[in-house]
């Protein structure tokens, strides 16, 4: 329903910026699956799918505990720094080893990230929204740093950015890349299944739902919420790092300064889109996925700016949280009695 | 390196210039926490702002109309925020981040005619002989009206908080709504008057960033201000006078890594850069560790949803 509502609204803000709504709405939601050039786009679908869903699995646990982790954006980034560093190490070295041990300090580092405002929150008391936050900013100058200094490409004639991971055999992240398959997608699905999983089945998942309805309750049922907390970013923050491997593995293929795009902060959009549910997120993920690909689309072909469409998922969350409501509340028209 | 280059005469006077926009945002946002309402959309609000006052000060050369239009941009914007908030009952975390996004996508949207054009100047006020009197004059009667203006704003809200029964009101609404509605105060009226007041000082925030600081707009510049104006909030104890003292410091932080870089310190420029982000951790770990404090003092209702029938 609030996708409905956000097309009709997009539909307005087009007709606004002076396309044809009509034209537009196709353009973006319907073009990439069964267009013309759909057989290229559809892979994309799930190279920009699969990230979204790697965070946005992280932090709906989270969110579920009332546990804010809104810094994905910096893990994501601190774990392709770290992966791609390893990955760079062993450079040119051929061995199967490369890609796992990548991985690894890739989701390392997207944690480390995420322990910061974990720990902080545990021993401080620390809002853990602002100093995630925080963290995104510093990881965009650390990254940038990481472009022009240490990670610069030996060979690069002095341009930033790292090797182009994607042209070393062992640390490349693509199974098959022209039907847009890379690690990254079979780590989302396994992720979505292991948390539905875990938010079904575990203890544990039952200790998030129970905090985040309520805490008082929660404490009395023996949950440490110290413990929790530090699970819930960890676990996040390892995802979104992972993500963020992946991506400098494949797709985007070396560290830039302009490496990021936004995934930490759409993965938002896509935990609640999917109404913090693994399986709904699966196809948050790809909705906005397609949102993406249809943005570039409606780029090129329309001349919309690039920025329509990021206003366009803002105006997409807004809608969800509204249309809420009537989801939590019923509505009776005429106000009776009040006693 | 040459530290001498830096006149710390030009630092403070610059200093206040960069702490105006957060000073703004976080005054805003105070009256909106003492409401007991948590939004988180102050970035968002900000950079509205900024496209609005700048867009409007470009097209009628006038960066006072720009100021007006910035805050009523962003005080409209915010009211989308207060109406899901308040007549919704949505989440209000979730809600101020959409807003954030919301915000970014649009300013970006709205401001695609606008990058690499020079605003109009906005003007300082003329003090006369005042400006001219050696190290006081170039600190203190050197600055536009805006300056001027939140300095005054702080003291306004501190006394109408304190001394006056609407600031009673609106703190009462803060700490306890149920209670404040049963004395028949209009909660949710009063929460969306206390939100439109802080997104029109975001917003203005916002413009002055755009207007005078850098001044040009650009995608995504504001970079984090309307985050720290929050942090500033739980620093500032939610109390007025204690913003100015945050969002000084906080300006002085900034205005002193980037004077550092122009007098070429040997560290990266990027380090530089983090290190606003970084002392507001810092900054927020040390004021939180004192748990008792913040509990005193934070609005109780803070972040918590009124509906009248529960």
């Amino acid at each position: 329903m609030a996708v409905v509502l956000t097309m009709i609204a997009g539909g307005i803000l087009f007709a606004v910026l002076g396309n044809d709504p009509l034209v537009a709405i196709r353009t973006i939601f319907w073009d990439p699956l069964f267009g013309e050039f759909a057989f290229y786009y559809r892979p994309q679908l799930l190279v920009k799918g699969a990230p979204l869903i790697l965070i946005a699995i992280g932090l709906s646990l989270g969110f579920r505990a009332g546990i804010w982790n809104i810094g994905a954006e910096g893990q994501y980034i601190v774990g392709a720094i770290c992966g791609a560093a390893v990955g760079l190490a062993f450079y040119p070295l051929q061995s199967v080893f490369v890609f796992p041990l990548m991985v690894l300090s890739g989701a390392l580092g997207g944690m480390a990230w995420a322990m910061v405002p974990a720990l902080l929150k545990v021993r401080f008391g620390t809002n853990e929204i602002l100093v995630s936050l925080m963290l995104v900013y510093v990881a965009e100058n650390l990254l940038a740093a990481m472009a022009l200094g240490p990670l610069r490409n030996p060979d690069g004639m002095g341009f930033p950015g790292s090797r182009n991971l994607a042209q070393y055999e062992s640390a490349d992240s693509w199974i098959a890349e022209a039907a847009g398959l890379h690690w990254g997608v079979v780590a989302a699905v396994l992720a979505a299944i292991c948390a539905h999983l875990l938010l079904k089945r575990h203890i544990l998942g039952f200790q998030i739902r129970l905090t985040g309805q309520s805490r008082r309750a929660a404490r009395f049922a023996g949950v440490r919420p110290n413990a929790l907390v530090l699970f819930c970013l960890g676990l996040s923050g390892a995802l979104a790092g992972l993500a963020g491997l992946f991506e400098v593995a494949g797709p985007s293929g070396q560290i830039s300064i302009d490496f990021n795009s936004g995934y930490g902060f759409t993965a938002i959009i896509v935990a609640f889109l999917g109404r913090l549910h693994p399986l709904g997120i699966v196809l948050g993920g790809l909705l906005l996925a397609l949102t993406y690909i249809g943005g570039e689309i409606a780029q090129s072909q329309l001349g919309l700016p690039a920025a329509a469409i990021q206003a366009f998922q803002g105006m997409l969350l807004f809608f969800l949280l509204g249309v809420d409501v009537l989801t939590n509340y019923r509505i009776r028209i005429g106000r009776t009695e009040t006693a | 390196m040459d530290l001498s280059a830096i006149d710390p005469q030009i630092l403070v006077a610059s200093l206040m210039v960069a702490s105006t926009p957060i000073l703004l945002a976080a005054l805003g946002e105070l009256v909106v926490e003492r409401s007991g309402v948590l939004n988180l959309g102050v970035e968002g609000m900000m950079i509205t702002g900024a496209i609005c006052g700048f867009a409007i000060a470009v097209e009628t050369g006038s960066p006072a109309l720009g100021f007006l239009a910035a805050m009523a941009g962003s005080a409209l914007l915010s009211l989308v925020f207060g109406v899901l908030t308040q007549i919704f009952l949505s989440n209000q975390v979730a809600t101020g981040l959409a807003l954030t996004l919301f915000g970014l996508g649009l300013s970006a949207l709205l401001g695609q005619g606008y990058v690499g054009i020079k605003p109009p100047p906005t003007t300082d006020l003329n003090f006369g002989p005042l400006r001219d009197i050696p190290v006081l004059g170039p600190i203190l009667f050197q600055h536009d009206a805006v300056v001027y203006l939140s300095l005054i704003l702080v003291a306004g809200v501190w006394a109408v908080l304190k001394f006056t029964r609407a600031g009673l009101v609106l703190r009462a609404v803060g700490e306890n709504h149920d209670a404040a509605h049963a004395l028949g105060y209009k909660v949710v009226r009063i929460r969306l008057l206390a939100i439109m007041f802080g997104g029109a000082l975001a917003g203005l925030g916002g413009a002055y960033l755009s207007l005078v600081r850098v001044p040009q707009w650009t995608e995504g510049m504001t970079a984090g201000a309307g985050w720290i104006a929050l942090a500033i909030v739980v620093f500032a104890s939610w109390k007025a006078p204690r913003i100015l003292l945050g969002a000084y410091l906080f300006g002085g932080v900034t205005v002193l890594q980037l004077n550092l870089q122009a007098a070429g310190v040997a560290i990266p420029v990027e380090y530089l850069s983090m290190s606003p982000y970084l002392i507001t951790i810092l900054v927020l770990v040390i004021i939180s560790s004192d748990r008792s404090r913040v509990a005193l003092n934070a609005p109780a209702s803070l972040g918590r949803t009124f509906h009248a029938s529960s």
